[in-house]
């Protein structure tokens, strides 16, 4: 499967990742040499297997839905570069 | 008189009880010999000098009324990934060069609770992506053994500050053999625990289903005394798991006699240095003559380990990386169009090409019409090669190998070549992808540069583990040997 510069594209946009100059050339070259390289996987029989998700087969332990917050507000905004009024700042989404 | 820094950590906490040095000594020592050491090596991205004096003095105080914690006073420093409330996190990223957490990552808060002194954030490679520590966004590390050359990563500064003696141990974390690796290539030790025995909280997300914190240390014992404070059950982090913590310092002294260790023939053979080989054959006909049986194992599937890391770490990387959104927390674009635009351009500036790589690539795997083929298939073949560890382990109690294919390798080396470099961990991934505990101990020298021995352990059994590594060490002093120049 070869990969060019449309599907680097659409993969940028789902990624929400931008590419300035050489680093098109580059991502598009590399990703294409990793997706080669694991091409392999495609020749082990894996018919009757199960998909491992967690490497101990345990599940995922829930806790109790009650809130546990134990940081303050602006202390954590401290660490956004655009806050106001206790709210982050965004660019407008609705005109 | 041994200089405070040749000590192990476990030395140094000797001399302090004995009253042969305080605590604001060693750290003022060490932090002359961190200090020093930074335009050599670069390290560290951040040394925390009046935090650390300030948290010697109160160790001495402890010490002096008999209230001393199990780490009291030990000098530590923490890879850059772990969260330090009121202290910069990077994670080796110009994404997060800014960031100051609001509050601890578990395993420092545990740490801290112990008594443990931190004397600063270790340089990494970026969101520990790489095996090189070339893809931090604050520069190489160099290897003490031979600057120029690589310290292995992502935790490339915490074994290079252990190896040249700037710390007593430091933390990291290992997703494909980020703590091993570099271990061997620096001649420490090295121990990923099993996943889930130390919790993620506060520990920035890599690959979700491989991330496991541990420990570089000089020898197998250090080892044992800091995981046993690291370790543990954390409400906070749902995949820490729910089971007793051995004591690892206790279980040191169980003999090698009646052990039986597995030898993995797929690791023996092509693609490792001849040399390498001799190392690691010598170690293991010292075990052999210590009392333990060596038997041959095979991993049948071990051999697409790196083609099944580099789909399912891209893809769990592409999902947890998607909360770097330059609003929250971490670098924000300049004068966005628009919300699109300051979510890709904050992105874009703020990650570094291997990371840009690996969300790509995770990207694609995850991808409608691809996600079959790769994600799925790879997490299938991730149950093939654990149940190849299963069947190994049940004839023998250890498996062992070399930890790596060659020595250290030359910065700027293998930068070009992404595949090339990440067959670099071709021995090290398997352990991460079955959650097995595993360790790298320094056993020879390979013109002049360490070689890793690699041990490999059932889920929870890092005391037979360390043990192990313990008896080795006993009789052998690779682990002694100091980089020229650091001693």
């Amino acid at each position: 499967m070869s990969i060019g510069s449309d599907d680097i594209e659409k993969l940028a946009v789902l990624a929400r990742l931008s590419f300035e100059g050489d680093e098109l050339g580059d991502i598009t070259d590399k990703l294409a040499a990793i997706v080669a390289f694991v091409d392999q996987l495609g020749e082990a029989d894996t018919a009757s297997v199960t998909p491992m998700a967690h490497p101990l087969d345990q599940v995922q332990r829930l806790r109790a839905d009650a809130p546990d917050a134990d940081i303050d507000r602006a202390r954590l905004q401290a660490c956004s570069d655009a806050t106001e009024d206790g709210l982050y700042l965004v660019p407008r989404v609705i005109e | 008189m041994t200089a405070m820094h040749e000590l192990t950590l476990t030395g140094m906490r000797d001399g302090l009880h004995d009253g042969r040095f305080t605590a604001r000594e060693l750290t003022a020592h060490l932090l002359a010999r961190i200090e020093a050491a930074q335009p050599r090596l670069n390290a560290f991205i951040t040394i925390t000098a009046d935090a650390a004096l300030a948290a010697a003095d109160a160790a001495d105080a402890r010490i002096k009324n008999g209230s001393a914690r199990a780490l009291e006073g030990l000098p530590i420093a923490h890879k850059d990934i772990f969260c330090t409330d009121g202290v910069r996190t990077s994670c080796g990223s110009r994404m997060l060069e800014q960031f100051v957490p609001p509050y601890d990552a578990t395993a420092v808060a545990l740490l801290a609770d112990a008594g443990a002194i931190v004397l600063g954030k270790t340089n990494m490679d970026e969101f520990a992506m790489g095996s090189s520590n070339e893809t931090s966004f604050f520069g190489d590390v160099h290897n003490p053994w031979r600057e120029g050359l690589s310290p292995g990563g992502s935790s490339g500064g915490s074994a290079a500050a252990v190896s040249a003696r700037l710390v007593g141990a430091a933390t990291g974390t290992d997703t494909g053999g980020s703590i091993r690796q570099p271990a061997a290539l620096c001649g420490i030790t090295g121990l990923k625990p099993t996943y889930g025995r130390v919790s993620r909280f506060g520990m920035i997300a890599f690959a979700s289903s491989l991330d496991q914190a541990g420990t570089l240390t000089r020898t197998a014992e250090d080892a044992a005394l800091l995981l046993g404070a690291m370790s543990g059950l954390d409400p906070r982090d749902s995949t820490s798991v729910d089971a007793p913590v051995d004591d690892y310092v206790a279980a040191l002294d169980a003999p090698l006699e009646g052990l039986r260790i597995g030898v993995v023939q797929e690791f023996m053979g092509e693609g490792l240095d001849a040399d390498y080989a001799v190392a690691v054959r010598a170690a293991t006909a010292e075990f052999e003559a210590r009392g333990a049986t060596l038997v041959n194992v095979s991993l049948g599937n071990i051999g697409l380990s790196v083609p099944t890391y580099y789909v399912v770490a891209p893809a769990e990387c592409s999902s947890n990386l998607s909360r770097f959104d330059g609003i929250r927390f971490g670098h924000r674009a300049d004068n966005p169009a628009d919300l699109e635009d300051l979510y890709r351009r904050s992105r874009g500036e703020g990650f570094g090409a291997e990371v840009k790589r690996r969300i790509m690539t995770g990207t694609y795997v995850l991808s409608a019409g691809y996600y079959d083929a790769y994600y799925l298939q790879a997490q299938k073949v991730r149950r093939l090669i654990s149940a190849d560890f299963a069947r190994a382990f049940e004839d023998v109690d250890l498996v062992v190998g070399p930890t790596t294919p060659t020595p250290a390798f030359g910065l700027g080396e293998k930068t070009d070549d992404p595949i090339t470099m990440y067959l670099n961990d071709i021995y090290t991934i398997g352990a991460n992808l079955a959650g097995l505990p595993a360790m790298s101990v320094p056993c020879g020298f390979v013109n002049g540069l360490p070689a890793g021995l690699q041990l490999v352990a059932p889920a929870f059994g890092e005391g037979r583990m360390l043990a192990a590594a313990h008896q080795y060490q006993q009789t052998t002093d690779w682990h002694q040997k100091a980089p020229g120049g650091w001693s």
